[in-house]
């Protein structure tokens, strides 16, 4: 009996959850303990060695760049978190003038590559910068540096606190008015309310929210690279070494990723613990409606609102405009012109339809992929689904970097020869991506009922035709707005691409990086407003879609 | 074509937890079946394995001489009505309908005329080119009726169907779906918690509790004999008293009270418990052999009301009487009360079997 059950259960959908695990085994599995692999193997004797851990851990030159990333890096969480959680707050609870213009500048200002901000920054307050030339000039006064942590502390502040604000701003959603009025009623309001009722109830996904930017700030490459100079960070380090022109190690690249990968995750668990300890189930009947602000107090949330994102939005602009600025080799010179557009389209070759294409080819496998795993793990639970579901959640907490070199150092050679590829590149994108994907049709498809799946099997459905002709056209919405995100993040993906491009698959971001390297900066401003033409048209196309001006990541 | 369900031992587990540890039943053709229970007794689980979304741990499934444990739901030709109803929300009313005849490979023709002949038997043609999130819950509850029988199933399963409606739509879609399942002629099993629904609905009713079936019988057999105290309570209301039964005299002692009672088949003697409803008590000032009793409290309802009375012996009990226009009895009244006593029920001191004869 029990054996014909057994066979019974091996369905359509047993088909797809061992296909999806075994791409995992090749994709992420195999590759990862390759580079753990490397890391502990001399490349000589092929013997067992620590000694690249040792050397990492025994010169300043290299452990302290782990430290200085902390530094940075908790910097950078805190103040996001001071920043953004207050502005979230404001928006739910008071009338803010232009708060539907201001919301869509929040978007705008974290769905741009950090690097880009941060090579904004360098034209408006670095050495030459017109801000820095402006005060030193008129007034004789030096501004402090921008370089180094200050630098990476404020570009990468300014750009994720805005995750904050969008996981407040929804964690807000679910708090019921009458809470915050029965405070009042015991005689608690104003900010003392503010700490001692909404605080704890949004705990959970301020450390969600938290987390993120952690391993966002973790892992960007790009920022520390442009503005750091002397401050090093252990990304920049990675790529330094891997990429080194003087024979790339190899070995040691691999042995600083396990670190970095073994801190990840470390951090990942204490979130884990932190927030399952403290959440709550809450269902808002009544929401928190804004209410009209007075006095000092509508005047102080007014300044800091557009205070606070005048200054984040402020980078694209400068970079917009500096785009139609003339240029002379690589200096800007007065008066305006289109010439950056016509050298940028000239010399980019490949780059736009690259990242036309490699982002569109791994958003059409990250949302099948996506609907299918969601469904496994939400519809068929069992041992295997169950893993499916854990590596699919494993680059979540691998810093895009590490996907890079871990993915390079696998397929550099035969059997699999992928490097240089563009199927390298959309791996690294699906791989990277698939885990926000798969969180957000999972949630889409707990909403669905399962008795109208049933309800088509009962009427004579096969399983497979269930779940084309029902399961997924009422997913579709939620897919398709998830897929839209994905598609921003992923076209101002650098860290990975990095590492992973040639001369044939260069990327927008790619190519931006390299010109600001080159200084070209006319160049770069060019390709960096197409960039966020691209980044605006694809949000508008998912607000028409989701038909909210709701974003979670 | 309708058919016999034959259960056969079935067990049901989700892991360590034994949901059904053993139940039969035999569902006759045409019948109009209800699973009745308390939530968490096993109704839904046992419906759902029917159907074929649970998995069988033990036992056999019958529609007629087919063994249908493991046929793919898809194959079984159930239609089944579900709780939300489960309407696929971006289809019209006519899609929903439709969906199943397309799934058995008819011709447009023949799609065409059943969708319009079950449309119009469920009164909802008008409604053919909406949306469902268009549609009342009553009106949905029509679609979900009407595809289910469109594709003329074997079996009819529904699980708590009403449930979501407004009281008053309950009592018309309750006398709707009796009549289409007389109408269309189909053996149906229905799920419900509502045990005044159940008895308005069924041609027999399973009361289930803890996965076990206490009692399977017509409406009037599980209301008047109960099989044991659970039945007695769940269905309808009724006073529960101690009492004692004499073999050698064949009566019932109650506190110091005693009447004759005939009809009880077992001859041992000793403690038992009375079952009798609130409506079974008569009330009266003059003392013509009746308990002396005080009122305690009375609760009027509109057509009845209800008085609390206590026993002699300092048992509490209910009664129910027709209201009155000038209220002659009130709280702290001295009555004397007296029983139908052909309508009682004796059950052994566990509680676990009706000592009647006629059971």
């Amino acid at each position: 009996m029990s054996n014909i059950m057994r066979r019974k259960k091996l369905d359509v959908w047993s088909l797809v959850t061992f296909i999806v695990l075994g791409l995992y085994v090749l994709f992420l599995i195999y590759p990862l303990f390759n580079l753990l692999a490397q890391s502990v193997v001399d490349k000589k004797t092929g013997a067992f060695t620590m000694a690249y851990f040792i050397k990492f851990f025994s010169k300043p030159y290299y452990f302290n760049t782990l430290l200085n990333s902390f530094k940075v890096t908790f910097a950078v969480t805190l103040l996001t978190v001071l920043l953004g959680t207050p502005l979230a707050y404001f928006f739910t609870r008071f009338e803010i003038r232009g708060k539907g213009f201001l919301r869509v500048l929040i978007i705008l200002s974290s769905m741009s590559a950090p690097f880009i901000g941060a090579y904004s920054w360098i034209l408006l307050l670095g050495r030459n910068g017109v801000i820095t030339q402006f005060f030193r000039e008129s007034m004789g006064i030096q501004f402090p540096s921008i370089y180094g942590f200050t630098g990476i502390l404020v570009v990468l502040t300014l750009q994720l606190y805005p995750l904050i604000f969008l996981y407040i701003t929804g964690a807000l959603k679910n708090v019921d008015n009458s809470l915050l009025e029965a405070a009042e009623n015991l005689g608690c309001s104003g900010f003392r309310r503010f700490r001692i009722i909404v605080i704890p109830l949004i705990l959970p996904t301020l450390f969600a929210g938290g987390l993120l930017v952690f391993m966002r700030s973790l892992a960007d490459f790009g920022t520390p690279m442009l503005i750091g100079e002397g401050f090093r960070t252990f990304p920049v380090t990675i790529f330094n070494e891997f990429i080194s022109e003087l024979g790339g190690d190899d070995g040691f690249a691999a042995a600083i990723s396990i670190i970095a990968i073994i801190i990840t995750t470390f951090i990942f668990l204490i979130q884990r613990y932190l927030s399952t300890r403290k959440t709550f189930t809450m269902n808002s009947m009544n929401k928190i409606r804004p209410i009209k602000a007075t006095g000092l107090t509508k005047v102080l949330i007014h300044i800091y609102s557009y205070g606070l994102i005048g200054l984040s939005i402020m980078p694209q602009f400068y970079i917009f405009y500096t785009s139609f600025k003339k240029v002379n080799g690589t200096t800007f010179v007065p008066g305006y012109s289109f010439g950056s557009y016509a050298t940028a389209f000239d010399r980019v070759g490949r780059a736009i339809t690259n990242t036309l294409l490699i982002p569109g080819v791994s958003l059409v496998i990250i949302v099948f992929f996506a609907a299918f795993i969601a469904y496994i793990t939400v519809r068929r639970r069992n041992v295997f689904t169950g893993i499916a579901d854990t590596v699919s959640m494993v680059p979540y907490i691998i810093p895009g970097s590490v996907v890079g070199i871990t993915l390079l150092i696998a397929f550099n050679k035969p059997p699999i020869l992928l490097s240089g590829t563009m199927l390298i590149m959309v791996i690294g994108l699906v791989l990277r991506r698939l885990p926000y994907t798969i969180r957000s049709s999972v949630a889409v498809l707990q909403q669905i009922p399962l008795n109208i799946e049933e309800a088509a099997q009962s009427l004579g459905a096969s399983k497979l035709k269930t779940f084309y002709k029902i399961t997924m056209p009422m997913m579709a919405a939620g897919l398709v707005a998830g897929a839209i995100l994905s598609w921003v993040t992923m076209i101002s993906e650098l860290a990975t691409a990095i590492l992973l491009y040639t001369g044939r698959t260069k990327t927008l971001t790619v190519e931006i990086y390299t010109q600001i390297i080159r200084g070209n900066y006319g160049i770069a401003a060019a390709l960096s407003t197409i960039l966020a033409v691209l980044t605006v048209t694809s949000l508008l196309i998912f607000n028409k879609i989701s038909g909210s001006s709701e974003i979670s990541m | 074509m309708s058919v016999n369900i034959s259960v056969r031992n079935a067990v049901k587990r989700y892991g360590a937890v034994t949901i059904i540890p053993d139940l039969s039943i035999e569902i006759k053709d045409k019948e109009f079946f209800t699973l009745l229970g308390p939530s968490g007794c096993g109704k839904t689980t046992l419906l759902r394995m029917i159907a074929g979304f649970n998995t069988i741990e033990g036992g056999e499934f019958y529609f007629n001489e087919t063994c249908i444990n493991e046929m793919e739901v898809s194959k079984r030709n159930i239609g089944m009505v579900f709780q939300n109803y489960a309407i696929f929300p971006h289809y019209t009313v006519q899609q929903n309908v439709e969906f199943g005849l397309k799934n058995r490979r008819l011709s447009r023709d023949e799609i065409k005329n059943a969708t319009r002949e079950f449309l119009e038997l469920m009164q909802i043609q008008e409604y053919h080119d909406r949306m469902p999130e268009r549609l009342s819950g009553g009106q949905q509850q029509r679609v979900a009726l009407a595809r289910a029988l469109v594709i003329k199933p074997d079996v009819l399963l529904m699980d708590e169907p009403l449930s979501n409606l407004d009281a008053k739509l309950r009592l018309e879609m309750r006398q709707a779906i009796r009549n289409l399942q007389k109408e269309v002629g189909i053996t149906t099993v229905y799920v419900t918690h509502d045990q005044e629904e159940a008895m308005a609905i069924s041609d027999r009713i399973a009361v289930m509790k803890d996965g076990v079936i206490q009692h399977v019988g017509t409406p009037q057999e599980i209301y008047h004999r109960p099989a044991n105290i659970f039945v007695a309570t769940f269905i309808g209301r009724t006073n529960l008293l101690n009492a004692h039964y004499s073999a050698a005299n064949k009566s019932i002692q109650l506190d110091d009270f005693s009447f004759p009672m005939e009809n009880i088949a077992a001859s041992e003697e000793g403690p038992v418990v009375l079952s009798i409803r609130p409506e079974d008590f008569t009330m009266s000032k003059e003392d013509s052999g009746g308990i002396k009793s005080t009122i305690t409290d009375s609760i009027f309802l509109g057509l009845n009301t209800h008085f609390m009375v206590a026993l002699p012996g300092g048992q509490e009990i209910e009664i129910i009487h027709e209201s009155v226009l000038d209220l002659d009895f009130k709280s702290g009244d001295r009555v004397y009360l007296t029983i139908k006593v052909d309508k009682i029920n004796v059950f052994s001191e566990d509680g676990n079997r009706n000592l009647s004869r006629d059971v």
